[in-house]
């Protein structure tokens, strides 16, 4: 697998991974680019840089290695082009992403063996569980890796995060790094107008764990803040990371809007979309 | 009609906490989680034993199910355990995604299913779960019907990989299944030969399926009786062996007739071999607060009512 080092190579991967995203949903006119492209940035210094993984042979265990779940499962484009450009499965199948008889199922599955994946997400609130379950079986096991997930911050609203974040805390889950895409935007709105619960800071310290802030779509504070996030690592204390993004990040016509939280571009958009982020030397599937 | 003896009087969630407490002393890989029942779920000889493979969920069933869906991501086999509907209803979601879909080695252990829970009513009384669990693809289905086939079941499923839902109950109830008797998942258990009528019946029914037996033979019916503890996947073959030979047939069953054992052997049948068939199960009703005997007489699931559905099927043999 191909290892990034510094921000402007990992700059170039994530503007093939935008060019992914836009062209799988287009494709089939459907998924979500929104948050995908919000969360490209992370999701390529996590697979890049941060995580200590192996894509091949892929190990549904993932004993021995870093682990990453994605639990709000909808933003299943970014994961894909995430994985495939990581080397989890060949790059051209990203052209069968919610087609019949694909392994690119609509929201992330195991059922169909995509390599990458743990778990069925998409029905929300459920993989923050998973994960905790995972990173309690690595401290049964004595496994030093690090469990990683990705939640939406509408997803918060899920009563069943609040336990899971209640049993990482009561349990030390101190091997998992969790970011909260707060995005402050959902299906029918921003957060704050469908559900006004906002304070996420001082709610997850109320609940026991350490909280940092950071710009997911800035590369100067990912650099900064995960380095950061990973020294608290083994503190005794599960770690959130409230990650602000722009949902649509790199297209300015997606940005500061809902719109296209599971809207897919047309023909016309697709090509001033692209326009913006240029073809790189990782090449289009 | 064959004569069982009654070996003890136990509750199959005693059952349980033995096939656990022995399948965690053979496997280290299996682990416990519980949602604040402990002791309801007979789990303290394993958590003693095994306190660092014990894990207690609080009273957080959706998050149980998804940690323990973690831990088999892991290489664990975890036996979540709680009250039947809490277990199953309360958490379908999380069993549908997480588990049965995601197929994670997952135990889903159920106690207090049923009316025989007693006193605390239909709230807890959950009659549905048998139908909610089968429905969901790949997930193995039992329900044991007394303590020895519940500890052997249980251990059983520990030594399946996929998931699995496995049913017990509180009351105190016959024993009759021979402790060394190996659990076999989705084996039909023949408990009487017989040519009249067949009864199928799976958990605490099977007892009164014996009874009916023999109540049965006193009118000089010769009934046979099959122990259906695996709802899923259907012992096809003995059942429709069974059907073949007598020519009608009976289910028994603590659920609701929509959706369990019955509905399965219908659908069964109707495709492979339409047969006169009678219901013994709760029909289209909730429970409510009584003693089990008292609830189970009041909601027609006694050895007089097998009898008599016996003898409607028979009456309607061509």
């Amino acid at each position: 697998m191909e290892t990034l080092n510094t921000a402007s190579a990992m700059a170039t991967m994530a503007t093939q991974i935008r060019r992914d995203v836009l062209r799988m949903v287009h494709a089939v006119s459907s998924g979500h680019p929104g948050g995908s492209l919000g969360c490209v940035d992370y999701f390529t210094a996590l697979h890049f840089h941060f995580m200590k993984h192996k894509a091949q042979p892929f190990n549904m265990s993932g004993g021995g290695e870093d682990v990453f779940f994605l639990s709000n499962g909808h933003i299943s484009p970014v994961y894909y082009s995430t994985l495939a450009r990581s080397g989890y499965f060949p790059v051209p199948e990203l052209a069968t992403f919610r087609k019949l008889n694909t392994r690119l199922q609509g929201h992330p599955a195991t059922h169909e063996h995509l390599p990458g994946i743990r778990v069925a997400t998409g029905s929300l609130g459920q993989g923050l569980s998973v994960a905790a379950g995972l990173a309690l079986q690595k401290k049964i096991d004595k496994d030093p890796h690090t469990v990683w997930v990705v939640t939406g911050d509408g997803e918060l609203q899920e009563g069943q995060i609040w336990e899971a974040v209640m049993f990482a805390s009561h349990r030390k889950l101190d091997n998992m790094i969790v970011a909260v895409d707060f995005n402050q935007k959902q299906i029918d709105g921003s957060t704050g107008d469908v559900m006004g619960l906002t304070e996420w800071t001082s709610k997850f310290l109320a609940f026991g764990w350490e909280v940092l802030e950071m710009d997911g779509n800035n590369w100067d504070d990912i650099m900064t803040v995960v380095p950061q996030a990973q020294s608290k690592l083994g503190g005794g204390k599960p770690i959130v990371i409230i990650m602000k993004t722009e949902m649509g990040q790199g297209v300015d016509f997606m940005m500061g809007t809902h719109a296209w939280h599971g809207k897919a571009p047309n023909d016309e958009q697709l090509a001033k979309a692209l326009a913006q982020l240029p073809e790189t030397e990782y090449k289009d599937y | 009609m064959k004569s069982y003896e009654i070996l003890g009087q136990k509750d199959t969630r005693s059952g349980f906490g033995a096939g656990l407490h022995e399948a965690g002393k053979r496997n280290s890989d299996v682990v416990a989680l519980c949602a604040d029942l402990t002791g309801s779920l007979m789990m303290d000889a394993f958590k003693d034993e095994f306190p660092e493979r014990f894990i207690q969920a609080g009273i957080a069933e959706a998050n149980m199910i998804g940690v323990s869906a973690g831990l088999a991501t892991g290489g664990k086999i975890p036996f979540a355990g709680t009250f039947a509907n809490f277990a199953t209803g309360r958490v379908y979601d999380q069993i549908r995604q997480s588990v049965a879909y995601s197929h994670k080695n997952v135990k889903i252990c159920a106690s207090h299913a049923g009316l025989t829970l007693g006193e605390d009513g239909a709230t807890h009384q959950i009659l549905e779960d048998l139908g909610l669990m089968k429905m969901l693809p790949g997930m193995v289905v039992i329900n044991p019907c007394d303590y020895n086939q519940t500890k052997a079941a249980t251990m059983a499923i520990a030594e399946y990989d996929g998931p699995c839902y496995l049913r017990f109950g509180r009351p105190k109830w016959p024993v009759f299944i021979p402790e060394d008797m190996p659990f076999e998942i989705g084996k039909a258990l023949m408990l009487n030969e017989g040519k009249d009528v067949t009864i199928f019946a799976t958990g605490h029914m099977v007892w009164k399926a014996i009874e009916a037996g023999h109540m049965l033979a006193e009118k000089g019916i010769d009934a046979e009786v099959v122990n259906i503890h695996t709802i899923k996947p259907l012992d096809r073959d003995a059942i429709l062996a069974s059907a073949k030979k007598t020519g009608c047939v009976v289910t028994a069953e603590e659920h609701q007739m929509n959706g369990g054992l019955g509905d399965s052997i219908a659908q069964l049948l109707s495709r492979e071999l339409p047969t006169p068939m009678e219901f013994v199960a709760v029909d289209d009703s909730f429970g409510e607060s009584g003693t089990p005997d008292q609830l189970l007489e009041k909601y027609g699931l006694t050895a007089t009512a097998i009898v008599d559905a016996a003898v409607r099927a028979m009456s309607r043999k061509a």
